[in-house]
């Protein structure tokens, strides 16, 4: 038996999901859907359980996270409901209750170290040089300065303590 | 002469240098000034850090929107990942006046602020729009005969309501753009499927990720393609990393190098060797 939890419905919308009570279920989103047609994900399932409230069941499910973000189905919804606005509302949710993959994590860590979401490769950057490229790029890599102010945004909207342990 | 602010994002300068190299060439080729956009950080990565925390993201987007527009130059990025992010920050923040305040109160703390001005462009609309079809084959010194595989992937055109480049289902901008050249874009199935990577998805869950690119790969050697050419280097990184232990051996050009490539540019200039499956052309 679950519970549904009308509050959610306020949770989705002040993280940008307030749309999701637009979806009238028929099903466009996940005839189309890659991920769907790979996976058990449904987009029209998680829709309803969205509107329903049933947030334990979304946050802590794997299925949330096997979108790729491709937009199909945004672009094929009859009610031009933002669906994948609607996926990230409930992602950054769920990864605030800390439900997030060690993968993703790493991902996470990169950016809040060096403003890149890739390491940098010691082969890659002799081959910069190699062809005429600087062998920093001219990013926050090249300036110290320009990193300090990409961490302070991060910590003044709360990422370091995503990418704490 | 158009000038543009060059977006370099991750992984163009730090896995495929090449990119970032026959982007600079070409462009100056066919007359479109690139300044570098200093100090910019990763987009963020939409499909990551958006997910993870949309406060940073929206932050650190307008943090590299203001930096553009301090320079009083529109943004052109090489990557769909990077023009998904930029270019949905941008309208965000040009449509939210709200949220633009709320950005900078931050952008305060670091002694920046965004107005809200910046348009972010892509690398292929841009040539498509800007520079033209035509003028592409003018520059042509090294005329193509490959039969490639045009692969848009899923940012660069979606979501179409506000990006309004080409048809997001049967779209034909790429398929120009690689013709210039002289190489002929194959007809195949399911041509705007995702690649897979997207969405962090091929963090999470690299095995999902991978039936995506089967699909893909399947479809384009059934078209009898020799290269994939794609306009996101995310995109290239999934079909280069992962075709050889799904058995396919088909090499994976970014468009900057394929038209780089047909204006006299070398295998050494267009760092193929840092490519995963060997480009021999």
């Amino acid at each position: 038996m679950v519970t549904p939890n009308p509050e959610f419905a306020k949770e989705i919308a002040a993280a940008g999901g307030e749309m999701v009570k637009m979806c009238f279920q028929c099903g466009t989103c996940t005839a189309g859907c890659p991920s769907g047609r790979r996976t058990s994900y449904r987009v029209r399932k998680l829709m309803r359980m969205a509107q329903l409230g049933l947030k334990d069941e979304i946050i802590a499910s794997d299925e949330l996270w096997e979108c790729s973000t491709c937009y199909t189905c945004v672009e094929r919804c009859p009610r031009q409901v933002p669906i994948v606005d609607i996926v990230v509302a409930l992602r950054n949710i769920s990864v605030a209750e800390g439900h997030m993959r060690p993968q993703h994590k790493g991902t996470a860590k990169n950016f809040a170290k060096i403003g890149h979401t890739v390491k940098v490769d010691d082969k890659i950057t002799a081959l910069r040089g190699q062809i005429g490229l600087a062998e920093v790029p001219p990013t926050v890599l090249a300036n110290e300065k320009a990193m300090a102010d990409v961490s302070k945004i991060l910590a003044l909207t709360g990422f370091d303590k995503i990418v704490q342990e | 002469m158009a000038k543009y602010a060059f977006f370099l994002g991750c992984i163009a300068p730090l896995r495929y240098p090449g990119i970032e190299k026959s982007t600079r060439e070409v462009c100056k080729a066919l007359g479109v000034e690139l300044v570098d956009l200093k100090d910019a950080s990763c987009c963020p990565a939409p499909g990551v850090i958006r997910a993870f925390n949309k406060k940073t993201w929206l932050a650190a987007a307008a943090r590299n929107l203001a930096l553009a527009e301090k320079e009083g130059l529109e943004i052109v990025t090489i990557c769909n990942g990077c023009y998904g992010s930029l270019f949905d920050a941008a309208y965000e923040l040009a449509h939210e006046p709200e949220l633009l305040e709320e950005v900078n109160k931050i952008l305060a703390e670091i002694g920046m602020h965004y107005n809200g001005t910046t348009k972010v462009h892509h690398f292929a609309e841009v040539l498509h729009r800007e520079v033209g079809v035509e003028k592409i084959k003018e520059k042509v010194t090294n005329p193509l005969s490959y039969q490639v595989a045009a692969f848009y992937g899923c940012h660069f055109l979606k979501p179409s309501n506000i990006k309004n480049i080409d048809d997001p289902e049967d779209p034909s901008i790429l398929d120009e753009l690689i013709e210039a050249t002289g190489a002929k874009s194959m007809p195949r199935k399911q041509k705007v499927l995702c690649c897979g990577a997207g969405g962090g998805l091929k963090a999470a869950f690299g095995d999902v990720a991978k039936k995506f690119t089967e699909t893909n790969l399947e479809n384009m050697k059934e078209s009898g393609a020799q290269y994939i050419i794609d306009v996101c280097p995310f995109c290239h990184l999934q079909f280069d990393g992962v075709q050889k232990e799904l058995g396919y051996n088909i090499p994976v050009l970014h468009l900057s190098q394929l038209i780089g490539l047909s204006m006299g540019m070398t295998a050494e200039d267009l760092a193929l060797s840092a490519h995963i499956t060997p480009v021999t052309l």
